[in-house]
């Protein structure tokens, strides 16, 4: 344990933290713009999956990681638009019809990955880019100033996405069309614009979140993401529907998820029980679960598809 | 005013026909996939047959295939038909497998007579405690099943590789130094005895049909079965009609994991190995059984007993895509991507038919008789 608390681990522990932590928060950012909408969407781990292969290839044969995050950000918007129509249009169960999504998304990133990659090969990882002077500072800067862009993306995302729900007219119609839709629609608001556009909005962020996922990892390999797509739909219960509480859950995962693969490393957890330790995310998933489950207030009309008739 | 004759029927044939119409298009999307992928669907789909129905022993493999998505979604629709919803097959495939491991170790000597109903049971206690642990918490602490069923997925697959790459690991494992993460070759008093010689056709293929008919009469003809859905259908009526919600939600993710789990003891002393095997995934052990199973019971309308044709289908779908990946080198995820693909239009179509008969009845077609009846009856 003395080995865990020398100011050079703890000081990498965070800044690793910080970069699992991004992945998480894209998705679950996305995901709450979804859910204030009303429309819960399950498939964030098959959109995170597909966009991570894609990304992987596209950097695998161009070798640019800007195409790749772009080729990630289509894919998103491609399922969002699947998603939306999907569950919009369609007034299809929103559950099951994101558990179809996920189970497309593993099917074919799998099939493609074999088909098209077959054995995983490193590629380049997204660099680290060193914000001036504040990169320099002791134990904060390096975790918090010598990140990627992706990193600095996610968390910037944060106060845009508050902006957009609280001080917006599209904020403003996308929370009223998740706690209200037929009053908002008596007011001349659509529905079904509101959440087709919050849906898009979604999935792109997952589309990121994907890429952000692979570039940091610099692999691929079937069904990479091992449901961080679901846990990411657990944070935005985790923070209460809004964007800094799920940003604190997204920081909570990555420190429990740092401090375990740190503590493997330096073998205060034993290589016998490691896989033990695995169970702590999700383990923590429930207890935040079961402590908050009657606390917070879901958007009233999450679930619920609209329909006028 | 009661629904006419022809409406009836409509609705009837429109409720058959979207999902085939469903599987059509998924069907040919993936022909398609198989073209851009460079292989010649009509072989593929040539291949997916044989695959499946190409000899008896291929059949067999199919109902062995087919045998965990009915038991799956036979559970799925318990769950379904008291509004709970149940993505935690995978946890409680495995839970109801590592119970009944468990248990063939700890009596291998046992005669089959008593071994064998002792590890199904198992499977089935297993099963149901995952699946009681996120109906409790729904019912008791009001945590969306969704979200615990796929927490409890990412735990229990931790739990058994845990259980698979220490405690239990066949012990042969650990002195080649291979440390695949599999259990030693269980006893054989517990194996599920093959039904046709030269098969891998077993008795857990019955036991699975019986299991869905089972579901059935539960569901339809006892007192059990009707307090389950009328808390589907309506909490509130349910609770004012004295019936214990929380209870029957729990019982329904309970019966809805237990047979999940049962699937898990089948899984293992079904298996050629007799062993229980993973490569570090749930998938390695499940083969996806309990994703598979909301498919088949979608599928089938979320009726347990339409479950096993439906299964059927889809095992024919896996078993066939391996038999893709021998002949064309196509990745047997394939199958998987459309899995995928028809749950996103048959659930798409529940609405689509909707529409449909809106439009027929607005229709010509069927309006006129409908007004005809309306004038006669004034």
């Amino acid at each position: 344990m003395d080995d865990f608390f020398t100011t050079s681990v703890l000081v990498a522990t965070a800044a690793a933290a910080i970069r699992l932590a991004t992945p998480y928060l894209l998705a679950a950012l996305g995901e709450t713009i979804g859910q204030r909408s009303g429309v819960l969407n399950l498939g964030v781990d098959g959109v995170m999956l597909l966009s991570a292969f894609f990304a992987y290839w596209t950097v695998l044969s161009t070798g640019n990681l800007w195409l790749a995050a772009l080729v990630a950000l289509l894919v998103g918007l491609i399922m969002g638009v699947i998603y939306a129509v999907i569950t919009v249009f369609f007034e299809a169960t929103q559950g099951i019809s994101g558990i179809g999504i996920f189970i497309f998304g593993l099917g074919f990133s799998d099939l493609m990955f074999r088909q098209q990659v077959g054995t995983p090969k490193p590629v380049p990882r997204l660099p680290s880019v060193n914000i001036p002077f504040l990169a320099d500072l002791p134990y904060v800067g390096e975790p918090l100033f010598q990140r990627s862009l992706m990193t600095y993306l996610a968390f910037g995302l944060v106060p845009l996405t508050v902006v957009l729900l609280n001080k917006t007219t599209f904020g403003l119609n996308v929370r009223a069309v998740g706690e209200n839709p037929q009053a908002a629609d008596s007011l001349g608001v659509s529905v079904e614009r509101t959440r087709f556009a919050a849906i898009m909005i979604g999935n792109a962020f997952a589309g990121l979140a994907g890429a952000a996922l692979v570039l940091q990892l610099g692999i691929f390999q079937p069904n990479l993401t091992q449901g961080m797509g679901f846990i990411a739909v657990a944070l935005v219960y985790f923070g209460a529907w809004r964007p800094w509480g799920v940003m604190g859950g997204a920081l909570l995962y990555g420190v429990v998820n740092a401090t375990v693969l740190q503590w493997k490393a330096l073998g205060i957890i034993p290589v016998s029980i490691s896989d033990l330790a695995g169970m702590a995310p999700a383990i923590l998933t429930i207890g935040a679960l079961i402590l908050l489950a009657r606390r917070v207030h879901a958007p009233a009309a999450l679930t619920k598809p609209f329909s006028r008739h | 005013m009661f629904p006419k004759k022809g409406a009836v029927l409509i609705d009837k044939l429109l409720g058959a026909l979207v999902p085939l119409m469903a599987a059509a298009v998924a069907f040919a999307l993936g022909a398609i996939m198989l073209v851009a992928l460079g292989a010649n669907p009509f072989e593929g789909l040539q291949a997916l047959f044989d695959g499946a129905f190409g000899s008896g022993d291929r059949l067999a493999a199919t109902a062995v295939r087919a045998t965990p998505l009915i038991l799956v979604g036979a559970g799925i629709t318990i769950a379904f038909r008291t509004s709970v919803i149940n993505i935690g097959g995978e946890s409680q495939i495995i839970a109801g497998a590592l119970l009944s491991t468990v248990t063939a170790l700890s009596f291998p000597g046992l005669t089959p007579y008593l071994l064998v109903p002792m590890v199904l049971m198992a499977g089935f206690i297993g099963g149901g405690i995952a699946g009681a642990i996120p109906g409790a918490l729904k019912a008791y602490a009001s945590v969306n099943e969704i979200l615990s069923t796929i927490m409890l997925n990412l735990i229990m697959v931790q739990f058994m590789n845990y259980l698979l790459r220490g405690p239990l690991i066949d012990p042969y494992e650990l002195e080649a130094g291979t440390r695949i993460p599999q259990t030693q070759r269980l006893s054989d008093n517990a194996s599920l005895p093959t039904l046709v010689d030269g098969t891998r056709l077993h008795l857990g293929v019955p036991i699975a049909v019986a299991a869905a008919v089972a579901a059935y009469f539960l569901l339809w003809r006892t007192p059990v079965g009707f307090r389950l859905r009328a808390v589907g259908h309506s909490p509130k009526a349910a609770r004012a009609a004295g019936i214990n919600v929380q209870r029957n939600i729990t019982l329904a993710l309970g019966l809805s994991g237990a047979l999940a789990g049962l699937a898990g003891a089948i899984l293992v002393f079904g298996s050629q190995g007799q062993r229980m095997v993973t490569d570090g995934s749930a998938a390695g052990f499940t083969a996806s059984a309990g994703f598979n199973g909301i498919v088949a019971a979608l599928f089938g309308g979320l009726h347990p007993l339409w479950t096993v044709p439906s299964a059927f289908l889809f095992g024919a779908l896996l078993t066939g895509a391996t038999q893709l990946q021998r002949v064309l080198q196509v990745p047997s995820s394939l199958a998987v991507a459309l899995n995928g693909i028809i749950v996103i239009f048959v659930i798409s179509s529940s609405r689509v038919r909707v529409r449909l008969k809106k439009l027929l009845e607005n229709s010509s077609l069927i309006n006129k008789p409908d007004q005809e009846e309306t004038t006669e009856a004034t």
